[in-house]
Order: C-alpha cells, then structure tokens, then sequence
C-alpha cells in the first residue's frame, strides 16, 4: 500500500489550484537554473559554451590561487568594514525611533526606506557626484583651502558606497528588535541604580542579540555579493567578487569557474539563514516566558 | 505653554542623538538632492550653477534610444507586475491555508529569491536562457522581452507573497467559516471572503513588484540580450561612458516614479510596517 | 516626614494626569495609592521613582528635592507591575544586579542576596533561569532584587493584580510580613481596595489626577469624605435630602426617598435646609421582627426584590413603597439563614444613627 501524502486544511482541489502554478514556476525558473550552475561548477568547458560536468572539484581549488584568495579576503573585509560601519551608524538611529513618538517613528521610517527604494543605480550615481574631483565635498574642502583629494575610484569610495547602499538593511530589522524590547527592563536598570550605558551594556544588548545578529547577516551578505557599486565607484585594485563573476561569464567565457564562485556566495547566504533560524528560535524559547 | 519635560527613557529628545540622526540624513539625502538640482543646472560638466533650465529633460524626451528603453522597462513591469501578483497571492494563500508534505521546503524556496545575492540570480538566467532554454531570437516586440520578464518575475512574486501572507495573518477565520456554512465551496468561500481583505495587500504588492522591476539592474544586465535595453541598463552605460547631465534627468525621473509609487504602496498598506 | 509630594502636576500634551497633587508619607508606612483605572495613581508612583517628571511641584525624599536626580541616583526602588525580570540572568544575577552597579564586594554581595531570596522564600532558586518560574516566584525575584538594595522607600506597583485568587491571599499576607519585618516604608498603587484596606496603614485615594481622601483605611471606609469616596471603597446607600435642626438639637436629614427622617450622630453641621447626602453602610442595616414598634427614624419598610447568596454573606434588594432600593447584606449566621430571603417577603429595616454618615458633595 502506498501512503497517499496528507494535505490537511482543505480540499485537494483547493489545495492544486493555488499550489501548482508558483510551484511549478519557481522549480523551472529558479531552482532548475541554480542547480544547473551548481552542477556545472563541478564541471569544466569544453568547446565555446558546452559545459562538461564531470564532478571535479577543480574550480572551487581555484579559489585557493592567491589572486583568487586576495579577492575573495578583499570583499569580505569590505563587506565586514561596510557591516561594521551600518551598525555603528544605524544603532543610535534606530535607538531614536523606537524611543520617538509614533509620529516620529513614522517619520524616521520613511525617512531611511526612501533612499532604500530609490534606484541603486540612481543612488550610487548620486554618490559619485558628490565624490568627483569637483564635486561636493571637494568643492566644500577647496573652500577652506584642502584637497581637491581623488575619492572616486578608490576602495574608500567603495565603501563609503556599500554603506550608504546598505544604511536601510540595517536599521529596519535593528529597529524591530529594539521595539520589542520590554520597557520595563530598562526602566527596572535604572531603578537598580544603572547608568544609561550601562544599561544598555548590560541589558539591551545581551538580549537584542539575536535581532542585532539577524540584521548583520541582512547587511553582510547583500554588501558580500555586490556588483554595481565596486564596479561603478571602485579603481581597478577594489574589484570584489562579483565583478570576478561578471568576468567569468561575459568575458573570459569559464562558466565553470563563474559558478563555482556564484556558489560560494550561495552556500554562505544559506548557511547565515541556517544561523539565523537555529539563534532565533533558542532565543525565542529563552524569553518567552 | 511649557512642552513636557523630557523622562529618563526619552532618547529621542536627547540632542547627542538628534544630531546623529539629522547628520544620518543629511549623508543619505545630500547625493540625492543635488542630483535632482543638477539636473536642472545649465552648465555642463562643472557643478557651479549656471542657471536653470529644462533643457536636459528636454534632451531626454528626444532621445529616442533612451525613450525605448523606458518603454521597454514599463512593458516588461505591466506584464511581471500582473503575473506576480497572482503567482505570489497564490503561494501565499497555499502557505497559510495548507499543511502539506514538502511545506518547509516550499516555503524556503520561496523565501530564496529574496535573500540570493542578485548577481547569483543574474548568472543563473544567463545559462538558463543561454543554454538550457534559449529564449528565441529576434522575436517580435514585446515577446523579445520575455526573458527579462520570466526573471523578474521570479524574483517579483516572493515579495508579493511576504506582503500578502502578513495581510492574511489579520484574517479572521470566522468569516469564511460563516461563508461555507451558509453554503458557499471552498473555492468560492475564498473568492468572496479572503480575497476582498487581501485586496490592499495585493495592491501593495502590485506597487511593489512594479518598482523591483522597473529599478533591477543585475539581473536584467545578465539576462538581457544585446538588443533589449532596459532604462536601468540604459544609464549604466551613460554613467560608464558618456556622462552628460541627461543622466541627471533620467536619474531623477527614475526617482520620482519610485518614490510615488512606493509612497502609494505604504500608504494603501498602511503606516504600520513595524512588523517585519 | 519621609517623602513630601509638594503641589505635583504632570501632564501629557494636554492631558492632565496628575492635578496638584500634596501629600505626605511617613517613614516605616505601608501607604497605598488607590483609584480607578486611569486617575493617575501610576503616575504619581513613577514620579517618585524618577521615571517621571513632574510639570510642576517638587518631590523630597528625607528632606532633599529630587528635582534632577535620575531613577538610579533616588534612594527609591520599585517592583514593576510586570515584574521585568531580566530573562537573561539567573535569579541570584537578577537580585545581585543593583549590588553588582554599587560595586559591593563579592562576599558581602553574597551574603545580601543569599539574605533577600530567604526573605522571599526563594533561597533554594537561586540558580534557576527566570523562564522556568511561575508568575508568583517572579514577583518574588524582583521584590528581593529591590529589596536588597535596602532603599528608603519600595514602590509597588499594582502588585497582586496578576495573580490568581489563592495567590493573592497568599502573597498579600506575605507582604505585609515582610514590611513589618524589614521596616522600609512601602508606597503602594493599586485599584483593588479590598488590597489597600488591608495592607495599607493609610490610603490617599485619587480620582482624576487628584488627591481625593488621605486616611487610614478605617476612616476612609467609616468616615468617607465625598459622595465619590463612599461609593469607592465598599458600597453604601445614599439618600439624597435636606438637612435639619430641631428645636432639640437633634440632627435629622429629611429624604424624600424615606417616609420617616433619618437620624445622625455624626458630627457635621451645616446649616439647616442644606442639601445633603446621608449614606448607609449595608452590613449596618438589620432585618427588624414585624412586631417590633414603630420607630420614629433610621427605618423603612419593603419588599426583598432580589438576593445574591455569595456564601458568607447574601446581599439583599430591598424596594420600599416609595421606589426607593436599598441594599442590605445579612451575615448567614445559620445554614438556613439565606432560604428565609425569599424574593417577595416583606420586611421592615432599621439602623443605627451611629452609622449615618452625613455627605456634603
């Protein structure tokens, strides 16, 4: 006897009508695709774009080539540095907007979401302006007598760009941690005779923990596998990853090698939200009491 | 009158942390805001101001490569926007609704799209539409879209779905229930009742889907071929080759449809997004 | 005087939550603040703590204005209504916590905690987390985690609210043992009043924003200042009438509600005609044998029109002649007590003029 699969909570029919179609769509066009780059980052070329899978594990060694290595170290401490930098600048911000008013807090959330829907072309373009040799800043530093100093295309514009990209990423899920943070603890701190950094060393950061990790990963990743602002605001020595990649694929023609490297960001983003579920549902279960 | 006098827990009124903030805006809103001014600056290549003008907007209706690009990007939105939506209140529906096998599974691949490093995503249509199922060449217009559509449509409706789930999370159950016993099938019961509720999140996600669309760069640099430019991929490469204040225009322009549309979007959503 | 309350207003935009407030606590008091929901109780209490600051009007405590002083520099400590634990520390972290920020050596720091989780019966707790414990013994945590801070004054607030029937009991008397024992003055805000009479050694009772009636819990049941403090605390009958003088100095009201005057004692005395309010405690009013000779006041006669046995006692309605529903509750001294308050006898009521109380608002 076979076992018919259960599917509770409504009829069968019910249940096709509204599970077949995106379903199917996201098996053919996302799963299908991501599994043949994965297959083929086991494989290697073979004529202009046959691809052999052959199970070689030859393009993840690759990676071990110092070039390859530099790179790769390079876009993480930039994806770190950019992390680093959000979170210091995004705490206080969101500080204030779980503390504000509700108008406020209205205020303060469209306030940092506009510039996040607004174009990431357009934004980083914006950015640029602003950096050129005579652009703002220098025009400002001219006017007490500095600079012009050369700011774009340099690894400091890059991450002065992967920060003012990903600001929003992470004061949005900050916010949300601190909000739900019982009051009354912090009230209760001071009662017991703690300063305000002291509370807030002592008891709003052990247990908006989880929420403040959640919202690093939110920013690390997307900043780790970024393309448009290395490429637009970076000189030729602040390549990251991705730009690798583009290469691979447009240009040097070794798909192999190109998904090989694709994979590597997926297996990391995989592995944070593995991280993300397993710390939010210990912390979960510790403080809902 | 006097104004209340601040309490212990009052951050907000602190002025450290209201400098921070208003420093914070200034570094997001600067860049923008002086796009939009230049773009309506006389001169050239300099940033001295040199009188206002409306020339570069006018250059921009002129230029027909770009006037194609913008049509080909609002196209390819319409056509993701309306079949988004109903993929993604679909799957939406059938993650609150159902338990089935597999459902874990499901709603991670849902959840993908959303949190893939774009360029991942971008590499993937390239071989998908390159080799796998090569997308035919030379099709008539709007079919040689269709490519960029199918991608951005892929990572379109798992939005939808996130706007439409926590919209059905506000669902009283009730009301269907009263539905059926009044005669009313399943499907039917959900046409007449859940759908009527679910409308603003599905407006939302309309909005939502149209902006992802009209502002994707990576993806559809990858996915698209030679002949089908998009307004994005259009000013990439007027920011790489050529630039010219149009570019301000364009950029502007691109900003305020984003930004009414999301606007829109919020509101019909309502002011309460604090529940992500 | 331990704590004095000098002319307090807060207010929120427009909203007035505290309305000129005075008063004054004295040192080794278990005094309660009581109210309906929403009068501003809480408000004043978290003035105290500092977690508030008043509009206008200044609070001293032991003689210094805390005027300026931030809650972890007042000599105040407070249980939180919703306790707030810290979840993320074991409960002897939680009651070391404020001796942790005084930096109070590691010994001594023991020795206190060790004392404070025995006062609160919890000694044998110490390393559990605060999510293993019931509601009860977390209020525990944070009575003894204030506690051992020895402060001044502890502030309650709404204590016994979250907890069931039996707990309640429990605990209250619990509480009232632990302040005899400890001796720290105890400022408690509450809505229950069956709570603040009997823990509290006096009462402010609030209304509104503002200090209605400050007095011990015995003056404020018998010798209640208003119409609204009356109602309040317990429940009473209230006759509306005027007020009367006669040739004897006898002090009568005159009601309209009443066919016969009703005699007081009490000591008010406004002048005749006045409109006044004279109220009856329910418990004060007795069923009179039907034989018994008429009486010239303090009485009336009607018929039982409703009964709610609660056990203990049954609460009566009784309507007169004129209308008018009195409400009266007989002890059941006698299993069969209650049976014989069938709806629809009749029966004559008198009481004492002692037990009048005259009411001028």
């Amino acid at each position: 006897m076979i076992a018919r699969p259960r599917i509770e909570g409504g009829s069968s029919a019910a249940f096709w009508t509204v599970f077949a179609a995106p379903a199917l769509w996201i098996v053919a066009f996302f799963v299908i695709p991501l599994s043949v780059i994965w297959a083929y980052s086991f494989g290697h070329t073979e004529g202009l774009t046959e691809v052999a899978v052959t199970g070689t594990l030859g393009n993840y060694a690759r990676l071990s080539d110092p070039v390859y290595l530099w790179i790769f170290g390079k876009s993480l401490l930039f994806a770190g540095a950019t992390t680093a930098i959000c979170l210091l600048i995004g705490f206080p911000y969101a500080l204030v907007m779980t503390f504000a008013a509700p108008r406020g807090k209205v205020l303060l959330l469209l306030a940092i979401m506009l510039p996040f829907w607004t174009n990431l072309l357009v934004r980083t373009y914006a950015l640029m302006a602003v950096m050129r040799s005579e652009g703002w800043i220098n025009q400002g530093l001219g006017l007490i007598g500095l600079g012009p100093f050369e700011m774009l295309h340099t690894n400091f514009a890059v991450v002065v760009g992967l920060v003012y990209v990903h600001l929003p990423f992470i004061v949005l899920p900050l916010f949300s941690t601190l909000d739900r943070l019982d009051r009354s603890l912090i009230e209760a701190s001071l009662d017991l005779g703690a300063g305000h950094l002291t509370t807030i060393f002592r008891v709003v950061i052990p247990l908006v923990w989880p929420g403040v990790l959640s919202a690093l990963l939110l920013c690390f990743i997307p900043a780790l596998g970024s393309y448009l602002t290395p490429d637009l605001l970076g000189g030729p020595d602040s390549q990251m990853i991705a730009s690798v990649i583009e290469r691979q694929f447009k240009r040097a023609n070794d798909w192999p090698f190109g998904a090989a490297l694709s994979f590597v960001l997926m297996y990391l983003t995989l592995a944070a939200m593995a991280w993300r579920a397993l710390t939010e549902r210990r912390a979960a279960a510790r403080v809902a009491a | 009158m006097s104004r209340d006098r601040a309490g212990p827990l009052d951050y907000a009124r602190r002025w450290p942390l209201r400098l921070w903030v208003g420093a914070v805006m200034l570094f997001l809103y600067l860049p923008l805001a002086s796009l939009v001014l230049f773009s309506f600056d006389a001169s050239r290549r300099t940033i001295r101001w040199e009188g206002f003008t409306f020339d570069w907007y006018v250059r921009l209706a002129g230029d027909q490569a770009l006037i194609t690009a913008f049509v080909n990007s609002l196209t390819i939105a319409a056509m993701t926007t309306l079949v988004s939506v109903v993929l993604g209140a679909m799957a939406a529906l059938a993650l609150w609704r159902f338990r089935f096998p597999l459902r874990g599974a499901f709603d991670g691949a849902i959840t993908l799209p959303i949190v893939v490093p774009e360029i991942c995503m971008g590499v993937a249509m390239l071989v998908f539409f390159g080799t796998i199922a090569p997308w035919p060449r030379d099709l008539a217009w709007p079919f040689d879209l269709g490519a960029i559509t199918i991608a951005h449509i892929t990572f379109s409706f798992p939005f939808v779905t996130v706007v439409v789930r926590a919209r059905l999370a506000s669902f009283n159950r009730e009301l269907e229930e009263a539905a059926r016993d009044l005669g009313a099938g399943e499907l039917r019961a959900l046409r007449d009742v859940v759908l009527p509720h679910l409308r603003p999140a599905l407006i939302a996600g309309a909005l939502l889907a149209f902006t992802l669309s009209l502002d994707d760069f990576v993806i559809t640099f990858f996915t698209a071929g030679p002949n089908t430019v998009t307004f994005p991929v259009k000013i990439y490469s007027m920011v790489r080759f050529s630039v010219t204040p149009e570019v301000n225009a364009a950029s502007s322009v691109l900003m305020a449809i984003t930004i009414i549309l999301t606007l829109l979007g919020m509101k019909l959503q309502g002011t309460d997004m604090a529940g992500k | 005087m331990l704590i004095r309350i000098e002319n307090v207003t807060k207010r929120f935009g427009s909203f007035v939550a505290v309305d000129n407030a005075s008063l004054e606590i004295a040192e080794g008091e278990f005094f309660a603040l009581l109210g309906p929901s929403g009068c501003g109780k809480t408000t004043l209490l978290r003035m105290l703590a500092g977690l508030e600051v008043p509009s206008e009007g200044r609070i001293l405590i032991d003689g210094v204005d805390m005027a300026g002083t931030p809650p972890n520099r007042r000599p105040v400590n407070m249980v939180f209504q919703s306790y707030a634990v810290f979840p993320h520390l074991s409960v002897a972290d939680n009651v070391a916590y404020g001796l942790v920020i005084d930096k109070v050596p590691r010994a001594e720091r023991d020795a206190r905690v060790a004392e404070a989780l025995a006062l609160v019966k919890l000694g044998s707790f110490a390393q559990r987390r605060p999510d293993q414990l019931s509601g009860g013994q977390r209020q525990r945590v944070a009575l003894a985690r204030a506690l051992v801070k020895r402060p001044r004054v502890l502030l309650l607030d709404e204590p016994l609210s979250a907890l069931d029937a039996k707990l309640r009991d429990a605990m209250r008397s619990e509480l009232a043992a632990i302040q005899r024992e400890v001796g720290v003055t105890f400022v408690m805000v509450t809505h229950d009043q069956d709570e603040a009479l009997a823990l509290a050694s006096r009462c402010a009772l609030m209304n509104s924003g503002r200090l209605v009636q400050i007095a011990s819990p015995g003056e404020l049941y018998e010798s209640p200042a208003s119409r609204f403090v009356a109602d309040f605390i317990g429940s009473i009958n209230l006759f509306a009438g005027s007020w009367q003088i006669d040739a004897s100095d006898r002090r009568r009201i005159i009601s309209p509600a009443l066919p016969i005057p009703i005699a007081t004692e009490a000591g008010a005395n406004p002048p005749s005609g006045t409109t006044i309010w004279a109220g009856v405690r329910p418990e004060k009013i007795r069923i009179v044998p039907a034989d018994a000779p008429p009486a010239d006041s303090n009485s009336a006669a009607g018929t039982i029109v409703g009964s709610a046995y609660l056990g203990a006692v049954t609460l009566c309605d009784v309507r007169t002649a004129e209308g008018t529903m009195i409400k009266l509750s007989v002890p059941n001294t006698t299993p069969l007590a209650a049976k014989e308050l069938a709806i629809g006898r009749p029966v004559r009521l008198a009481w004492d003029a002692a037990a009048v109380v005259v009411l001028t608002e």
